[in-house]
């Protein structure tokens, strides 16, 4: 059958400009987000550690940097948050792994629309180059926050960094968004149009469900943003007044009038909520993969997990409004908000539980992703369960804007989804490379990580009981911060630590990539289909055959059957499913 | 590795709920009416919450050790999961979640739905960046008229709100930096921003309020013991955003007179 | 590049996809000669454009929704706390848009024409290229080449529209309700555009001989986006008309 020729017009390429630049190839794409998100997230991360030592010493002068003002604080939180929750958590989870397995679990030679994978690609390095622009121009980099509330992103001359630096911030995000949408649109007609004889919905890998959903997620919420940032530009350089009113600044009447500054608020969290499901669905379908291979048992309730991410997606679209329960929107309002807040903890919560019911009765090896994606898990507990306190309007009063919320997004954000990342990293790297990574060097980085970011993330919520604000550059003003800075000296020094661990990985990851012992085509012996091609894949995945499907992705220790794992391929049956 | 894995997330699990249980850094004295609603519906939910987590950390840890792999000693139980378990545990946690919300719900409706009392004392707070100003009405108690072409925030108080002295409700008006609240008597707060928005946030009030240009927002709480309170800016306003810091004072209702009539006889 | 030779069977591709919605889609493999499936490529664009206008769809629901609540909205009155209604309703330029629309419409019937008669040159490819076969001479109207001067007809109405309403004292900035209606009209005629693009890219590689069967993709797809932007105009229309 020439059937792998009937979406690959195009023969392999030649050159190196054509196989490793603007390739079509979903695999050399999905490696470019992954590096991409591997620069950014080392960017992302110098931001962070430049805010938690200025937070302790606040009149240091640092080496390279010198001094940092309060509104270069600022600046560096808006960037830090920009780049990891755009570059970051929204590319190497979908772009870097979903377009790199997506087409091969699913048995397709590859994307729908490979010129369109391709152009996605290097949208998103123009955005991102695009925001690193702003560090650069006059003014630097914003400083109103990755959630750019208004009037403050609106009007030039409400802080440094809001002129030019603020435009480019919205530009780049623009630009983002567009590639996003190019993006969603690729992975979802993949899944639905693509797969292979056999390759039922119902069969798909998790992994496959949480692409898929997180596509449609992309899909419904980016196109707001977009709407959200055009607005913006508006108001800021053409004096529409969508979201500033009559403002006062400095003593100067601002030309502005009768604009809603809820209604940016309203826009961006109609994006920004589904956002951070796009940022950690994906880690949850790594985390069910890996479990359940790792176990060698299948998944605990595979339907139950695909209704539930179903239910998160679409729960997803309804509770925006949980970020705004202290903006001036009606209390009413606010209470129908917390109610669907507080039912979208229930799917999640039943993951939690099938997680656990996969683990249970399993017969667990404690390979380097496996201990990822039990990190996951507990991440994933930890950070969701402060979830509920700040679903109840009541509570967020105290709760609102302290660090309390930054704990919490950061255990699940900063933390839970990286630690997806690093599980598919390890897992997926024997496949990608050819080689293995260290499993030494990977527990050591593990251990250091989950201890060190709880270090870190943990205490926040204490500090956020205790009144801490979100976004103060220092603690010198308040007197009842004074008694806090010795907790939050602890978790600089966590940081810095942590931090530094990180480099464990990147070196493991490099080293590994040219120097790693050889892998085998299944090192894992895991049953779905990218396990059951050569390693690195062929260009067109499978060599020129087409895989036909037998079976679901988790069929371990399945009684009767010759090994514990049976390969979604293969015919034999000995499986109910 | 299975024990290391058991020990390390026990371990994590034993310090975060020992914090919290010790309540080593926690939420500052309340000194307002809302305290004991919002100190009752955290506790119930950080109680709820911690068996939860405690409960569910310990299952990862003991399962990861208990599970492990022992060669031929491990048998693996093949099953796709347990449908009932799946509809009991659902229900379960939707029980939970919601019937912790539906608790809490009253402190909030009268947080918030309801107006303030008659006879409560009316404060206009402003923020600007990055000061809070607070009006008080005066004997007429009627607010007077703001412009804001008027609004020159160097040269301070009822020049920084804009006030117009020819309009007369405005002949009573005091503007102060610091805020004085009689003891045991609602507060009837008009929240407003002159440049972008800020928040108003009182920790040991248990109160926060967006105050956002374009909008005067009307709130209320009851403060109920004498002190001094610490009062944040909770949102994020530019530059100065960690030092717009403001004092509350709350005193006998015959301090507050005397203070209130002290700015007055200031003014002439 | 493969091409299409067929010297025994005429292959006319089924109309839709095939399999239902159990089993997974078979992957055509065209005549099984190794040329390339047409109809299942058709297949996989025309969804890929659906999904596509989903997203479409949401920026102007994000719109509209910001648009219906402005229009609602009260301000603030700052010199005394109190709040007022502040929305003008615009002085739309009304038979103008009118015949915007009528042009618009015409050039949904003509790209409709297009996308119709390059579905027969498709189908019929497989016997055109039968040596001593011939297809009759059917008369080639330019219906493609016909929506783009009627599309640059839209285009450059809308811009006389924005004129008119400048003229009129309605500038971009000028109020909330104007600024709604240059917002929502200049992002559709960039939508629109867009589709202009695309039609141009149609009619140049048609130039360059590319395969008929691959032109009836990017046409059909094209057409359909077309008749979406139609609709969707109407739509606005009859927002900023009925809900001024």
């Amino acid at each position: 059958m020439a059937t792998t020729a009937t979406i690959h017009a195009h023969a392999a390429p030649e050159g190196f400009v054509r196989k490793y630049i603007f390739s079509l190839d979903h695999k050399v794409i999905g490696l470019q987000y992954y590096f991409l998100a591997l620069v950014a997230v080392f960017v992302g991360m110098f931001l962070s550690l430049l805010m938690r030592v200025h937070m302790i010493w606040p009149t240091a002068v640092l080496p390279l940097v010198g001094e940092i003002k309060p509104e270069t604080y600022l600046s560096l939180l808006t960037m830090h948050g920009t780049i990891m929750v755009f570059f970051v958590l929204t590319t190497a989870p979908q772009g870097g792994f979903g377009n790199y397995f997506l087409p091969i679990q699913i048995g397709a030679p590859d994307m729908a629309f490979p010129v369109l994978n391709m152009l996605s690609f290097w949208t998103t390095f123009i955005a991102f180059i695009t925001i690193l622009a702003a560090f650069f121009v006059t003014g630097g980099a914003p400083l109103h926050g990755w959630t750019g509330y208004a009037p403050l992103s609106a009007l030039s001359n409400s802080g440094p960094g809001e002129q030019l630096g603020a435009d480019l911030w919205i530009t780049s995000i623009a630009i983002f968004c567009v590639a996003s949408l190019m993006g969603a649109l690729n992975f979802i007609t993949t899944v639905l149009d693509l797969r292979a004889r056999g390759m039922t919905m119902m069969r798909l890998p998790l992994t496959v469900w949480a692409w898929f959903i997180t596509a449609i997620l992309g899909l419904l919420a980016f196109g707001v943003l977009l709407s959200a940032g055009i607005l913006l530009l508006l108001d800021r350089n053409l004096g529409t007044s969508f979201y500033i009113p009559l403002v006062v600044v400095n003593g100067q009447v601002m030309g502005h009038k009768g604009g809603s500054p809820l209604l940016w608020q309203h826009l961006f969290w109609f994006f920004g909520h589904p956002e951070v499901y796009i940022a950690i669905l994906p880690g949850m379908g790594v985390a069910s993969q890996l479990l359940s291979t790792f176990s060698r048992k299948p998944i605990f309730g595979y339907k139950a997990m695909v209704y539930a991410i179903m239910a998160i997606g679409f729960l997803g679209f309804m509770v925006w409004g949980h970020h705004m329960f202290m903006s001036g929107m009606s209390p009413y309002s606010a209470f129908a908000f917390s109610l669907m807040t507080m039912a979208i903890g229930v799917p999640s919560a039943i993951k939690t539980f099938n997680w656990l019911g996969t683990i249970h009765g399993g017969r667990v090896r404690f390979q380097t992703p496996m201990l990822y994606a039990i990190g996951f898990v507990s991440l994933f507990v930890s950070g969701g369960l402060s979830g509920p306190f700040l679903a109840q309007p009541v509570l967020d009063i105290p709760l609102h804007d302290t660090a309390f919320v930054v704990g919490h997004f950061h255990l699940i954000m900063g933390v839970a989804a990286i630690f997806g990342m690093f599980a598919g990293t390890y897992y997926w790297f024997p496949k990608m490379f050819g080689r293995m990574m260290n499993e030494t060097w990977g527990k050591i980085h593990f251990f250091i990580t989950l201890i060190g970011t709880y270090c870190i993330f943990m205490p926040m919520h204490y500090l956020g009981m205790a009144g801490q604000p979100r976004r103060y550059s220092q603690f010198t003003e308040l007197n009842y911060l004074h008694n806090l800075i010795p907790l939050n000296t602890f978790m600089t020094y966590a940081a810095i630590i942590t931090i530094a661990a990180q480099f464990i990985f990147l070196f493991n990851l490099i080293w590994s990539m040219f120097k790693g012992p050889k892998a085998s085509d299944n090192p894992w012996e895991s049953t779905t289909l990218e396990w059951t091609t050569a390693t690195p894949p062929p260009h067109d995945n499978f060599g020129g055959h087409t895989p036909v499907v037998h079976h679901g992705p988790y069929e371990y220790s399945v009684p009767g059957a010759p090994k514990d794992y049976i390969m979604q391929t293969d015919p034999v049956t000995g499986a109910s499913h | 590795m299975g024990l290391i894995l058991l020990t390390v997330i026990w371990l994590i699990t034993f310090f975060s709920t020992y914090f919290f249980a010790a309540k080593t850094w926690w939420l500052p004295h309340g000194a307002s009416l809302a305290t004991a609603g919002i100190d009752h519906q955290f506790a119930v939910t950080y109680v709820l919450m911690g068996f939860v987590f405690v409960a569910a950390q310990g299952a990862l840890g003991l399962f990861v050790w208990q599970y492990r792999d022992r060669g031929s000693a491990s048998k693996v139980t093949y099953s796709h999961g347990n449908t009932t378990m799946e509809v009991v545990w659902t229900a379960l946690t939707a029980i939970l979640f919601i019937g912790l919300n539906l608790m809490g719900s009253p402190i909030w409706a009268a947080e918030r739905f309801a107006p303030a009392d008659p006879g409560s004392v009316p404060v206009e707070v402003t923020g600007m960046q990055f000061a809070w100003y607070f009006r008080y009405p005066g004997l007429d108690g009627k607010f007077g008229r703001t412009e804001p072409k008027l609004m020159d925030p160097s040269a301070g108080n009822e020049a920084a709100v804009g006030l117009d002295t020819t309009d007369p409700a405005s002949k009573d008006d005091v503007v102060t930096g610091t805020m004085y609240l009689p003891v045991n008597r609602q507060v009837d707060l008009t929240l407003r921003a002159v440049d972008v928005i800020h928040s108003f946030f009182v920790p040991q009030m248990r109160f926060k309020q967006d105050a956002v240009p374009g909008l005067a927002i009307h709130m209320h709480f009851t403060p109920t013991e004498v002190g001094e309170y610490e009062i944040a800016c909770a949102e994020l306003c530019g530059l100065g955003h960690y030092k717009m810091h403001g004092m509350l004072h709350v005193v006998s209702q015959e301090d507050f007179d005397k203070w209130v009539a002290a700015r007055e006889a200031e003014k002439q | 590049m493969a091409t299409l030779s067929n010297p025994v069977t005429i292959n006319i591709p089924k109309a839709g996809g095939s399999g239902g919605d159990v089993r997974p889609p078979v992957r055509g493999d065209g005549g099984g000669d190794g040329s390339p499936d047409y109809s299942g490529r058709l297949r996989r664009v025309r969804l890929g454009l659906v999904v596509g206008l989903a997203s479409v769809t949401m920026i102007f629901v994000s719109l509209t929704s910001a648009y219906v609540v402005r229009r609602g909205l009260p301000t603030l009155d700052e010199h005394n706390n109190t709040y007022v209604r502040d929305w003008i309703p615009v002085d739309l330029p009304v038979s103008l848009l009118l015949v915007n629309s009528f042009l618009l419409f015409a050039s949904s019937v003509t790209v409709e024409l297009a996308r119709r008669q390059i579905k027969r040159q498709a189908a019929l490819a497989p016997i055109s290229s039968i040596p001593g076969v011939s297809v009759g001479s059917e008369r080639n109207i330019p219906w493609l080449g016909a929506t783009l001067v009627l599309g640059g007809g839209f285009l450059t109405g809308q811009w006389m529209a924005w004129r008119e309403l400048a003229d009129r004292g309605f500038y971009l900035a000028t109020s909330a309700s104007s600024s709604f209606v240059y917002l929502l009209t200049a992002t559709h005629a960039v939508h629109l555009a867009g589709g202009v693009l695309v039609l141009f890219y149609a009619a140049a590689i048609s130039l360059l001989h590319r395969p008929v069967e691959a032109r009836r993709i990017v046409v059909d797809v094209t057409a359909w986006y077309w008749h979406f932007m139609l609709l969707l105009w109407l739509y606005i229309f009859g927002l900023l008309w009925f809900v001024r």
